[in-house]
């Protein structure tokens, strides 16, 4: 019951501020905003493979790449005619949308989860640096395969994605990967996920099947990867391969690192921030991305174990800190 | 498995590394119940053959079998669901959990909640976690760990470290545990504690116990059977009284010279 008071809630507060937003605030700020959630899908994935379970994945990027070039395909050829029918029905759009948005971002997620499969599989055998060379291999695999396929636009793009995807739909994805990261992290599959981070050979002795549990974080890791990939392709209503390079990845890294590895709040709050300070630098011009990257490395030095550490933030840390200097 | 079986048998076991056999033609049998003893000098091959036993390495020739059935070549998560969990010699503790989610780690094979439950909070993941926390509260008792339940591994003082390693051994409900020199690193008294603390754990529940310690005075004391390696094979088995006379035995420990005091800690 307190399970279904906590999502009707959720939903009533998402459903709310989508219907706020736009009129609170000018389109720019909007736009951030749905980049923040967006990234902070993205980190939050990132964390559960390589934060819980500390394998070194930068191919994050093709990832996504595979769940945003997924949905759009299913949206524009399955979703739209199907939403277009509801519509002539006489069903108002946004519940039109809903339906095939949703099989769009879960159909997206789910090719990128068996991508995550695939890469996950080489990954009972390597480990460290190993496994980031052949992440990072595979990333750039498929951003090379989607420019050199015309079906998908190649290297002109993909236009004409229906713009389906509102705040509601990101908050909703920022939501979902977040519960699924805490829900995991406090079972006995969480546990086995930081076990292995800490000591494979010992986690392995005590009948904790590393192989299934590092494949695992790459498949729920990848699933949201791809859903944050189909957010952004029904955000921007456009596609281009470019937007999934190396360097996607790496931004998606310092998120995580900046967080503390292996914090699910710190994963947060360090994606909001990356995707913040940009925009605030804005009016250095020039010295925008030289600031940036000095910020990150202060950031760095000064925190090396992350914003949070391993810690998470939660309400009753915030309760004791006032009961402290109450 | 037939009356009187062993619960462990090893036969003819060979580990070979390149041009190494770091365990040539082992043969050990273990009965149930039993808290058999292993030791030999630095470099005998005594961690290798827990090595072998627990399937971190598919032993080059030979047969193990565990209550009758074949275990050589099983993973090791494979040998722990099995019935045999291990403790490390240097210690291996999941660092940044703390003591009561390492052994909650360790009772993973006992979890029956799946991944589904996990994700949505079923009424069966709710009713298994509580299960394993009490069980984990229950091990942290009997370790005397109670204090430090959420402390993380990392911060524990050192005894209490190889106190929280067999805790989590024993979370995987082992029916032969291995203990890898559970007393390295510990003064006379803590590893007298320690000792004591084993053999209370054995008759709690049930455990057949192999045991691979430098310490002889520990050895000699608690064990009933002890096996001797040095160079990778066995040079000899008994009671303690007799391994303390073996003249092979204290020429491999102390080089040609007898001496005086073999029992009192070599």
């Amino acid at each position: 019951m307190r399970h279904a008071a906590w999502w009707a809630g959720s939903i009533a507060a998402l459903l709310a501020l989508d219907f706020a937003l736009p009129r609170l605030f000018n389109p720019y700020i909007v736009q951030v905003v749905m980049l923040c959630g967006i990234n902070v899908v993205l980190a939050v994935s990132l964390n559960l493979i390589n934060g819980f379970t500390g394998q070194f994945s930068i191919g994050h990027a093709g990832f996504m790449a595979i769940g945003g070039y997924g949905s759009a395909m299913i949206t524009m050829h399955a979703g739209r005619p199907w939403a277009a029918a509801l519509i002539a029905a006489g069903v108002p759009a946004a519940l039109a949308q809903a339906g095939p948005l949703l099989l769009g971002l879960v159909g997206g997620g789910l090719l990128a989860a068996v991508a995550g499969y695939l890469v996950g599989l080489p990954s009972l055998r390597l480990r460290g640096d190993y496994l980031a060379i052949v992440t990072l291999g595979f990333g750039e695999i498929i951003r090379v395969l989607i420019l050199n396929i015309d079906a998908v636009g190649g290297a002109r793009g993909l236009p004409g994605i229906p713009g389906w995807a509102s705040f509601f739909w990101v908050g909703a994805g920022v939501l979902a990967v977040v519960m699924v990261s805490r829900h995991l992290a406090h079972s006995t599959h969480g546990r086995a996920l930081f076990a292995i981070r800490d000591d494979e050979v010992a986690a392995e002795a005590l009948g904790v099947d590393t192989t299934r549990y590092k494949v695992l974080a790459f498949v729920i890791g990848a699933f949201f990867a791809g859903v944050a990939g189909g957010l952004f392709a029904h955000y921007l209503s456009y596609l281009n391969p470019n937007s999934f390079t190396f360097l996607k990845s790496i931004e998606v890294i310092a998120m995580v690192v900046l967080g503390g590895m292996g914090s699910i709040s710190g994963s947060v709050l360090a994606a909001i921030l990356l995707t913040l300070l940009p925009e605030v630098l804005r009016p250095v011009k020039d010295y925008r991305m030289v600031l940036y990257s000095l910020m990150l490395i202060v950031l760095m030095i000064t925190r090396p174990q992350g914003l949070l550490g391993s810690r998470e933030l939660t309400l009753a840390m915030f309760r004791r800190r006032r009961a402290a200097t109450a | 498995m037939p009356a009187g079986a062993p619960l462990l048998s090893l036969d003819r076991v060979t580990m070979q590394f390149g041009g190494l056999k770091a365990v040539a033609e082992i043969s050990l049998e273990i009965a149930p119940g039993e808290l058999f003893g292993l030791i030999g000098p630095n470099g005998a091959g005594k961690t290798t053959v827990f090595n072998v036993i627990t399937g971190v390495y598919a032993p080059t020739q030979g047969r193990i079998e565990f209550e009758g059935r074949p275990i050589q070549g099983l993973k090791p998560h494979a040998v722990a669901r099995r019935g045999i969990t291990r403790t490390f010699q240097n210690i291996r503790l999941f660092g940044s959990r703390c003591c009561r989610d390492n052994v909650c780690i360790a009772a993973h094979q006992h979890a029956e909640a799946g991944l589904f439950d996990a994700v949505f909070r079923t009424g069966r993941f709710a009713r298994d976690e509580a299960r394993l926390m009490r069980e984990a509260s229950e091990l942290l008792e009997v370790m005397g760990l109670s204090p430090w339940a959420d402390t993380l591994a990392s911060e524990l003082p050192y005894g209490q470290q190889r106190r929280l390693e067999i805790a989590r051994a024993l979370a995987g409900r082992p029916r032969l545990l291995l203990l890898d020199e559970p007393a390295a690193g510990l003064n006379p008294q803590e590893s007298d504690q320690l000792m004591h603390l084993i053999e209370v754990v054995r008759r709690r529940f049930g455990l057949t116990l192999l045991l691979i310690e430098h310490d002889m005075r520990v050895v000699m004391g608690i064990c009933r059977r002890i096996a001797v390696l040095d160079y990778g094979v066995k040079i000899a088995e008994g009671t303690p009284d007799q391994i303390r006379t073996d003249p092979k035995v204290i020429e491999a420990y102390l080089g040609e010279e007898v001496p005086a005091d073999l029992g009192a800690g070599a």
